[in-house]
C-alpha cells in the first residue's frame, strides 16, 4: 500500500482541504447547526470541542455523510460535494474511526485492516474465483503499519489478543491506509485507559506527519491541547471560536464553550 | 515480543484439561466395552424399534433380552429418535450389519423407508423380521411378527357399535399421525368394525394426537366444542384415550360416551378396570420380540427361516362384555398387559 | 506508545496464531481418541465396509450442518433445516409422482428450499426478528404444510434421477456413494467462500461486530440475506442427497435435524455467539456423531451412552468457548 505516500506540504499559503459554509440542520423545532462554517487546512490535526449539544456530533455526521444537512454547503479541495451516506464520504477520500473499537475480534490484523476492501489475487483466481490476496494484504498490513511505528506482537495476531490501544491502532490505520483527504476522529481514546491513549494519539501524530489533516473530537482538553495544531469550539450550534493552543489557555476555550467568555464574529 | 506465561500457561492448561476429559471419557467407554465386549463369538440379534421411549418398546426390548439371554444370544438394541426416524433406523440396522448381526428384528417407522438398507441386510445373509409393523411390500422381509392391527381396529369398531345400541352415533376419531401405517390399519378397521365407511356423517370429526395424552385431551375439547352429541369414541392407544376421557370429564359428558381404544398397556388396562375406557384391544409385544429372537436362534442353528405374516394376536378387554363379541376381563388384562 | 514495552495482554498472540493455523485441532483430537478405542475394541471398527458406512451415515445431517455453520457464524440459528430438506425431499418426490421429469422436479424442490431460506433471511435482515424465532416459525409452517401436501403419508420414491446419490462406486476396497462425494464436495466449495473470499471475511466480520462490519461498509442485510438462502440451498441439495440415501419422502423425517445438526457445529468449535469457528470443525463434528453411534453399536453398548457422550462433548465445547471468550 503506498497510501501512506507522503502529501505535498503546504507551501506559504494555507490550502484548505475541507471547508463547510452555512450548514444548517434541525430536527423538528430543534437547530442542531445553526449556519455552521468550518474549514480543515492540509496538514494540520484540527480539535472539535464543545459542550454536550453543541452540535459538535452533528456537525461531523454532515461531514462523514452520515447526516444531510438541510441546507449550506461543503466543498471538498475547492469542488462542491453532496454526500448522501457515509459510502460518498469514504469514496470521496474521507475515512472516520468511531470510540466503540469498530474491529472484528476474531479476524487478524490484515483482516481487519483491509475489511471491506479486501484484495484480490491478480488473474483468473481474482477476477472468477474471487480468491482474496492474503499474502498482499499481510504485507500491506505490516508496511502500514511499519510506517505508522507501530508495534504490534505479529501481524497475524487476531485482534481480540490485543490490547485496548493496539486494537484502536488497528482501526486508526485502517483509516490512515485508505484515506486519501483527511481522516475525522471521533472520540478515538474514549474507551481506553492512560497508557493506551498516549498510544493512540502518537498514531494521530504520525499520520498527520505524513501529512493527512485530521480532525479530532473529544472532551479531553490535555489531550487536544497536547496534539491540536488548531481547536474550533462549539457553542450553541455554531462555530463560537478558532483558536491556537500556542495563544489560548485551556480555561479560556472552556470559558469560549460555556460562553463565559463573549468572542466577537464568530 | 514478550510473552506473558501467565495468560499462556492459563490457556495450555484450560487446553489440556478439556483434553483430559475427552480422554477419560475414551477410556472409560473402553473400558464399558472391555467388560461387554468379552466374546466375539457370540450370535447377535439386533432389535430396532421405532423409540426408545414408549413403553411398548421397552417391554419388546425388555422381552427380547430375557428371551435372547435364555437362548444364548448377544442382544443389540437400537431405536429411532422419534416416531418417524428413517434415517435414524436405517443407521441402526448399517449399524448392526457391521457388528456381524445374524438377524435383526425391527419395527420400522415407516413401511417404505427401511426398504433398501433391508435388502443389503438379507443380501448380507443375515435374517430380517418385521416387528409390530409390516413392512411395504410385506416379502421385502423373511417374515412378519405382529398384531393384525386392522382385526383389531376392527374389534374396537365392532364393540362400540355393540355398546352404543341403537341410539344414533355421533363419533370422534383421535387418531395418532397421520398416514402412518399402523394410524391407518387401525382407523380404518375401527370404521369396518362400526360398519360405516370413511367419509360418513356420523363422523363428527377427527384430531392428530400423536398417541400423546396432552394432544388427545386438546384435539377431544375441539371436537366437543365442534360437536357436543359426541357419542362414541376412536382412539389409536390408551394414553390418547386418557386424554380424551379428561376433555370429556370437563365437558361433564364422561358418562354419556363409549370410549374405546387400542393396546393393551397397563395403565390403559387400569382404565378400562376404573370404567374410564369402555374397552380397549390388547396386544401382545413380548410375543413379538421373543418369537422373532427364536426364530433368529433357529436360523443360527439351522439354518432355518420364517416367512411369511404372524399374527402374534389380539383380545378385546372389557368389563362390560357384550354378547356376541369375544372378550377378557381387566383381572386378565392386568396379568398380561406391558409397560407399568 | 508504539514503541513501548508491550504489557501482558498484549502478548499471548503467538500460542493463538499458532492455533488459528490448525483449525478445529481439538475435534480432530477427540474424533481421533474415540476412534482409538472402538478399533482396539472391536476390529470390525475399522473395515472399509464399516468407514464407508459411518460416511454415509454422516452424509444428511453432515450436509445440512454447512448450512447450519454459515447462520452460527452469523450469530443466528437455524431451526428449520430438517424440515427445508423435508419439504424438498417431498415436493420432489409428489413431481415426480405426478409424472414430471425428475430433474426439472429435483430443481424445481431445490428452489423452493432456496425461496424457504430467503424468506427466513428476509424476515431475520429486514424486519429484524430474532434467528431463533423466524426459524421456530418456519419449522411449524413447514411441518403443517408438509403434512397437508401429503396427507400425512410417506411414500417411496422410485427414480433414477432421484435416488442418483445413492449409487456406489469402488475406491479400492471402499464402496462409496455419490452422496457422500458431493457432502465433501459441498464442504470444499462453501469452505472455499469461507476461508478465502471476500463474501466469507465479510461473513465472519458480521459474525463478530455487525456494527463494526456496517462502519467499513459491508452491506450488513444483504448479506445476511444471502446466508440464509445459501442455507436453504444447501438443504435442497440435501434433500437430493437425503432421496438417495433413503428413498423414501416422509414429512415426520428429521425432526431432530435441527438439533443434530447445531450439535456437529457446535462439538466442531464454532461459537453459537458467532464469528468463530468453521467448516472443518463441523465436518469433524458430524463424523464424531457417526463414529460414536456407529462404534458403541459395533461394541454391543446401549446406544443411549451416544447421547450421554455427546451431550457432554457439547457442553465441553461451548464451554471452551465461553472460557476463551472470557478470558478476552
Amino acid at each position: 500500500m503506498s497510501a501512506l505516500a507522503a502529501k505535498p506540504q503546504p507551501g506559504n499559503t494555507v490550502r484548505v482541504v475541507l471547508e463547510a459554509r452555512k450548514i444548517v440542520k434541525s430536527y423538528g423545532h430543534v437547530v442542531a447547526l445553526d449556519g455552521v462554517d468550518f474549514d480543515l487546512r492540509a496538514g494540520e490535526i484540527l480539535a472539535v470541542v464543545g459542550d454536550n449539544g453543541a452540535g459538535k456530533s452533528t456537525l461531523i455526521k454532515t461531514l462523514t455523510g452520515a447526516v444531510v444537512p438541510d441546507s449550506g454547503e461543503i466543498l471538498l479541495d475547492g469542488q462542491l460535494v453532496h454526500f448522501k451516506g457515509p459510502l460518498d464520504a469514504r469514496h470521496r477520500g474521507i475515512e472516520t474511526v468511531y470510540q466503540d473499537l469498530a474491529v472484528a475480534p476474531a479476524l487478524d490484523i490484515p483482516s481487519n485492516l483491509f475489511l471491506g476492501r479486501e484484495l484480490l489475487s491478480s488473474g483468473i483466481l481474482g477476477s472468477v474465483f474471487r480468491r482474496l490476496d492474503k499474502r498482499r494484504m499481510r504485507e500491506g498490513a505490516a508496511a502500514a503499519m511499519a510506517e505508522l511505528k507501530f508495534r504490534l506482537p505479529s501481524i497475524n495476531s487476531l485482534v481480540e489478543n490485543l490490547s485496548g490501544g493496539q486494537r484502536q491502532g488497528v482501526a486508526v490505520a485502517r483509516a490512515a491506509v485508505f484515506a486519501s483527504k483527511l481522516v475525522i476522529m471521533d472520540e478515538p481514546t474514549a474507551a481506553l485507559g492512560v497508557r493506551e491513549t498516549g498510544q493512540v494519539l502518537e498514531l494521530i501524530r504520525a499520520i498527520r506527519d505524513r501529512g493527512l489533516p485530521v480532525v479530532l473530537i473529544s472532551h479531553n482538553m490535555p489531550n487536544v491541547f497536547d496534539l491540536a495544531d488548531r481547536i474550533c469550539i462549539m457553542r450553541l450550534g455554531r462555530r463560537a471560536a478558532v483558536v491556537s493552543p500556542k495563544t489560548h489557555t485551556m480555561a479560556d476555550v472552556v470559558g469560549i464553550m460555556t460562553g463565559a467568555i463573549k468572542v466577537e464574529g464568530g | 515480543m514478550q510473552t506473558s506465561h501467565h495468560d499462556r500457561s492459563r490457556y495450555a492448561l484450560s487446553q489440556l484439561t478439556a483434553g483430559c476429559a475427552v480422554f477419560a471419557i475414551a477410556f472409560g467407554l473402553a473400558g464399558a466395552i472391555g467388560v461387554s465386549y468379552a466374546q466375539a463369538d457370540d450370535v447377535i440379534v439386533g432389535l430396532v424399534t421405532k423409540t426408545e421411549v414408549n413403553p411398548f418398546f421397552v417391554k419388546m426390548r425388555q422381552a427380547a433380552e430375557a428371551e435372547a439371554k435364555t437362548k444364548g444370544l448377544k442382544l443389540i438394541a437400537r431405536a429411532g429418535k422419534f416416531d418417524g426416524d428413517n434415517e435414524g433406523q436405517v443407521a441402526a440396522i448399517e449399524d448392526l450389519i457391521s457388528a456381524g448381526a445374524k438377524g435383526i428384528l425391527v419395527t420400522p417407522n415407516n413401511s417404505s423407508g427401511m426398504l433398501g438398507v433391508i435388502k443389503k441386510a438379507r443380501d448380507a445373509g443375515v435374517l430380517v423380521i418385521a416387528l409390530d409393523t409390516a413392512t411395504d411390500p410385506a416379502d421385502a422381509v423373511d417374515a412378519t411378527f405382529a398384531t393384525d392391527n386392522f382385526q383389531a381396529g376392527v374389534q374396537q369398531g365392532a364393540y362400540a357399535k355393540a355398546a352404543l345400541g341403537d341410539k344414533k352415533p355421533v363419533i370422534a376419531m383421535l387418531d395418532g399421525t397421520p398416514g402412518g401405517t399402523v394410524d391407518t390399519f387401525r382407523h380404518n378397521g375401527f370404521l369396518k368394525g362400526f360398519g360405516i365407511a370413511e367419509g360418513d356423517p356420523a363422523i363428527a370429526g377427527a384430531a392428530i394426537t400423536n398417541g400423546a395424552q396432552d394432544k388427545g385431551q386438546v384435539g377431544m375439547e375441539n371436537l366437543l366444542s365442534k360437536n357436543g352429541d359426541i357419542n362414541v369414541v376412536y382412539t389409536i392407544n390408551e394414553p390418547a384415550a386418557a386424554g380424551g376421557y379428561q376433555a370429556l370429564k370437563s365437558f361433564g359428558k364422561e358418562k354419556d360416551v363409549v370410549l374405546t381404544s387400542i393396546d393393551g398397556g397397563c395403565a390403559g388396562v387400569r382404565n378400562v378396570k376404573a370404567g374410564i375406557i369402555a374397552a380397549t384391544v390388547m396386544q401382545f409385544p413380548y410375543k413379538m420380540a421373543s418369537m422373532g429372537v427364536d426364530a433368529v436362534a433357529d436360523y443360527a442353528a439351522s439354518g432355518k427361516k420364517p416367512t411369511g405374516f404372524v399374527n402374534t394376536g389380539s383380545y378385546l378387554i372389557t368389563d362390560k362384555p357384550m354378547p356376541g363379541l369375544d372378550s377378557k376381563d381387566s383381572a386378565w388384562g392386568l396379568q398380561n398387559c406391558w409397560g407399568d | 506508545m508504539s514503541s513501548a514495552t508491550p504489557s501482558a495482554p498484549e502478548a499471548s498472540a503467538g500460542l493463538f496464531s499458532r492455533t488459528k493455523a490448525i483449525p478445529a485441532v481439538g475435534p480432530i483430537l477427540v474424533l481421533l481418541a474415540f476412534c482409538l478405542v472402538f478399533a482396539i475394541t472391536n476390529p470390525r471398527f475399522l473395515a472399509p465396509h464399516n468407514q464407508s458406512i459411518i460416511l454415509q451415515q454422516t452424509i444428511v445431517v453432515g450436509t445440512l450442518a454447512i448450512g447450519q455453520t454459515l447462520v452460527i457464524l452469523t450469530a443466528g440459528i437455524d431451526l428449520a433445516v430438517g424440515a427445508i430438506c423435508v419439504l424438498g425431499t417431498i415436493v420432489a418426490g409428489k413431481l415426480v409422482l405426478l409424472g414430471y421429469d425428475p430433474v426439472l422436479s429435483m430443481l424445481f424442490a431445490v428452489s423452493l428450499c432456496t425461496l424457504s431460506g430467503f424468506v427466513a433471511g428476509a424476515l431475520v435482515s429486514r424486519l429484524d426478528l430474532p434467528p431463533f424465532i423466524v426459524t421456530l416459525g418456519t419449522l411449524g409452517i413447514l411441518t403443517a404444510a408438509l403434512r397437508l401436501i401429503s396427507k400425512g403419508g410417506a411414500f417411496p420414491v422410485q427414480d433414477d434421477f432421484l435416488g442418483l446419490t445413492g449409487n456406489t462406486f469402488r475406491v479400492g476396497s471402499f464402496v462409496l456413494t455419490y452422496g457422500v462425494i458431493a457432502m465433501l464436495l459441498l464442504y470444499a466449495i462453501v469452505w472455499y467462500l469461507l476461508n478465502e473470499t471476500r463474501w466469507g471475511r465479510h461473513l465472519y466480520a458480521i459474525g463478530n461486530n455487525p456494527e463494526a462490519a456496517r462502519l467499513v461498509g459491508i452491506p450488513v442485510r444483504l448479506h445476511l440475506l444471502q446466508v440464509y438462502a445459501l442455507a436453504g440451498l444447501i438443504y435442497g441439495i440435501t434433500a437430493w442427497l437425503a432421496l438417495g440415501r433413503i428413498p423414501n419422502a416422509d414429512p415426520n423425517a428429521l425432526q431432530t435435524a435441527n438439533l443434530d445438526s447445531i450439535t456437529a457445529v457446535v462439538i466442531g468449535g464454532t461459537s453459537l455467539f458467532g464469528g468463530r469457528g468453521g467448516l472443518v470443525g463441523t465436518l469433524i463434528g458430524a463424523l464424531i456423531v457417526g463414529v460414536l453411534r456407529n462404534g458403541l453399536t459395533l461394541a454391543g453398548i446401549d446406544p443411549l451412552w451416544q447421547d450421554l457422550v455427546t451431550g457432554i462433548l457439547v457442553i465441553v465445547a461451548v464451554a471452551f468457548d465461553q472460557l476463551s471468550r472470557r478470558r478476552r
